[in-house]
């Protein structure tokens, strides 16, 4: 089946490029200031927005989405707006992939058919969810598959190939490989376990292999490029709203525009 | 022997009391959840584990404790036998290290080097360290800031056993976010690292294994009533945050029907007021931390903080089989406030001598209540989970005393 998700990929992939997939937290600094921010992310050059909805106990994020989360709580931001912030931005932008990345609780708190349901209308197009490993599948997947929403699941640096099919059964969209065993936005992997871990993951499916955790330079962005299907980038951009506030715009757009031409630059260097 | 619909079995394979636990991780931390069952099941079917383990509570912790007849509090409250499960007597002051033993003993098995733990008033910090301190292991405590001011000196404590205090000045900087941040710690140093959770909480094995390493209370005091009063008790209260000590308590006895069981959540300034730890009197089920289970939030989904007097108590969540006890209805949960559970403290210092825990003096409040209720023919069984030293600093605020 044909998703935004899909042409997305088979698009870049066509233009011999990785996808820029770029995360921000719903609601930071306010939920008014959001809509301009994730079109900054359009207009920037993104292919794929990772939409925060923000929780309380952010387990597995750094200090940097964990102070975007505080914020975004703090200015008032509920389930309900942030579905708003969705479904008026794929008003916006009809063919943009539009992905929620979150904990579990915020999304099965009124049950998970109704979160499903009402993420569908909304126009999501994948969720993302940190503590809801394979295992757990039944919190959520069922109910996401129903409405046609894919779930996307994480591949990490202890994911060995035991474990690895797993992980791929009832995985689509895109698969998240996390480069680094730790927390958001501290440092990265090095590059020859990316690209090793990557060829491994390859291996093992045809969906597409987006590479985050650490990204932050052009260069870094470009490196990554080189071998996997997308390029995650969130805790910089989080930095950028955390500093700009509603006039985050701006430096945000820039800030995606210089990744989106070394991604778009890396395997023409490559191959020159 | 398994007894058809045993209330024992629980959890299923997948972690699950009902439709309570299971294993809600980060996919970098489920191989090394899955590889702490395996590393778990191994042990408990090795002879040479559970010998150890027996001989460190024997040797090093004192157990058993003893099973106390309070007889001046039973004639001060007129009805029922009290006794006191005297578990403050445990090496460190309270029934944390029974737990901290076990893991310690499956952190060796497991090859693993440094250890990490999660403490609110510090009673399970200074329990990890001590356990840590024994085994020759580097240890990291993770401490809300704010408890580190209000705790001093079981940080203190910590220090002087070796451990490295780490404040975490994140969310609201209490025990919630100490485990969120163990949790980051953990993630970040899967290949080394094991992490000792203090209660019967968090992702499928914990729940389980801390309650079998705690149910050494129950197996004793089940032991020790036959040999006092040559039967079974007819009720347990415990107080319950996380409830390890409740459910190490209660576990041995679940399949005895006429062994009633009352678990006490602290109620804080009043549930009505919305500042309280009562997870099941003023919560529903949600996902934190791992497990499934009743938690204290608003209506998205995000965790409200909790509230006592007791750091120990101070908690947004419960063991996942609480969970399930409550609702099949095994267990009752009874809430004491703040104030109740400050005279029922002040009721033992001056009857029996001896200084309870804040944790344990909401169950002694509850027994309080409850006892004058029961006939002088029955027997009642309170668990004086900790002691109460640690505790003197808060109660003199409380009472207008400056120290």
């Amino acid at each position: 089946m044909t998703t935004r998700l899909s042409s997305t990929f088979t698009r870049c992939a066509a233009e011999d490029r990785a996808a820029l997939v770029t995360f921000v937290t719903g609601g930071d600094p306010t939920p008014e200031a959001t809509p301009a921010i994730l079109d900054a992310l359009v207009a920037g050059g993104a292919d794929v927005i990772e939409l925060g909805m923000p929780f309380t106990d952010p387990m597995a994020d750094g200090p940097a989405i964990q102070r975007a989360n505080l914020r975004s709580l703090g200015a008032g931001t509920t389930t309900i707006k942030l579905l708003e912030i969705a479904a008026d931005f794929r008003k916006r932008h009809p063919d943009f992939p539009l992905v929620l990345m979150g904990y579990a609780n915020p999304m099965v708190r009124r049950g998970p058919l109704w979160f499903a349901a009402e993420a569908a209308k909304a126009g999501i197009d994948g969720v993302i969810c940190v503590d809801v490993p394979p295992e757990a599948d039944d919190a959520l997947g069922p109910a996401l598959r129903s409405a046609g929403i894919d779930l996307i699941r994480l591949a990490t640096p202890t994911t060995d190939a035991a474990r690895l099919p797993t992980v791929l059964e009832g995985a689509s969209g895109f698969l998240y490989y996390v480069s680094v065993a730790g927390i958001t936005g501290l440092q990265q992997a090095a590059q020859a376990s990316i690209e090793s871990a990557v060829a491994r993951l390859k291996a093992a499916t045809t969906l597409p292999v987006a590479v985050g955790f650490g990204v932050r330079t052009p260069e870094q962005a470009s490196a990554i490029a080189r071998v996997a299907d997308g390029v995650v980038v969130g805790s910089a951009i989080v930095d950028l709203v955390g500093q700009h506030g509603a006039g985050a715009p701006g430096p945000v757009k820039d800030y995606i525009s210089t990744l989106s031409a070394a991604i778009r630059g890396a395997r023409q260097e490559k191959a020159a | 022997m398994t007894i058809k619909n045993s209330l024992r079995a629980q959890p299923d394979e997948r972690g699950h009391f009902g439709q309570f636990g299971g294993r809600y991780v980060a996919e970098t931390l489920m191989p090394l959840i899955l590889d702490l069952e395996r590393e778990y099941r191994a042990a408990q079917a090795d002879p040479a584990f559970d010998a150890e383990f027996r001989s460190l509570l024997t040797h090093y912790v004192g157990r058993p404790s003893p099973l106390y007849f309070a007889e001046r509090l039973t004639e001060h409250l007129g009805g029922a036998k009290v006794y006191l499960k005297r578990e403050e007597l445990n090496h460190t002051g309270a029934h944390k290290i029974n737990n901290c033993i076990g893991q310690i003993l499956l952190a060796r098995r497991m090859g693993k080097t440094r250890i990490i733990a999660e403490t609110g008033a510090g009673q399970h910090g200074v329990a990890t360290a001590t356990v840590a301190a024994r085994f020759g292991l580097p240890c990291t405590i993770f401490m809300g800031s704010v408890d580190v001011a209000r705790q001093q000196p079981n940080v203190f404590r910590m220090r002087l056993l070796g451990a490295e205090v780490r404040p975490v000045e994140s969310g609201a900087k209490t025990l919630k976010d100490a485990m969120n941040e163990a949790l980051r710690d953990w993630v970040a140093n899967v290949h080394d690292t094991f992490y000792i959770i203090g209660t019967a909480a968090g992702p499928h094995p914990y729940p389980e294994l801390v309650r079998n390493f705690q149910s050494v209370i129950g197996v004793e005091t089940r032991a020790q009533m036959l040999e006092a009063e040559g039967r079974l008790p007819d009720l347990l209260i415990a107080p319950v945050g996380g409830g390890s000590n409740a459910i190490g308590l209660f576990h041995p006895f679940l399949d005895d029907p006429d062994v009633a069981m009352i678990g006490v959540e602290a109620a804080g300034h009043g549930i009505e007021t919305g500042q309280h730890a009562a997870s099941l009197a003023g919560g529903s089920p949600g996902v934190l931390h791992g497990n499934r289970t009743y938690l204290l939030q608003d209506e998205d989904g995000q965790i409200t903080e909790a509230h006592s007097i007791s750091a120990g108590l101070d908690y947004p969540g419960i063991g996942p089989e609480h969970s399930w006890l409550h609702e099949n209805g095994r267990v009752t949960y009874e809430p004491c406030t703040d104030d109740e559970a400050l005279a029922a403290f002040q009721t033992l210092c001056k009857l029996e001598g001896i200084i309870p825990a804040l944790e344990s003096a909401h169950a002694l409040a509850v027994a309080e209540r409850i006892v004058p209720t029961l006939d002088k023919d029955k027997i009642v069984v309170v668990n004086v989970s900790g002691r109460g030293d640690k505790d003197i600093f808060t109660v003199a605020d409380s009472l207008g005393v400056k120290l």
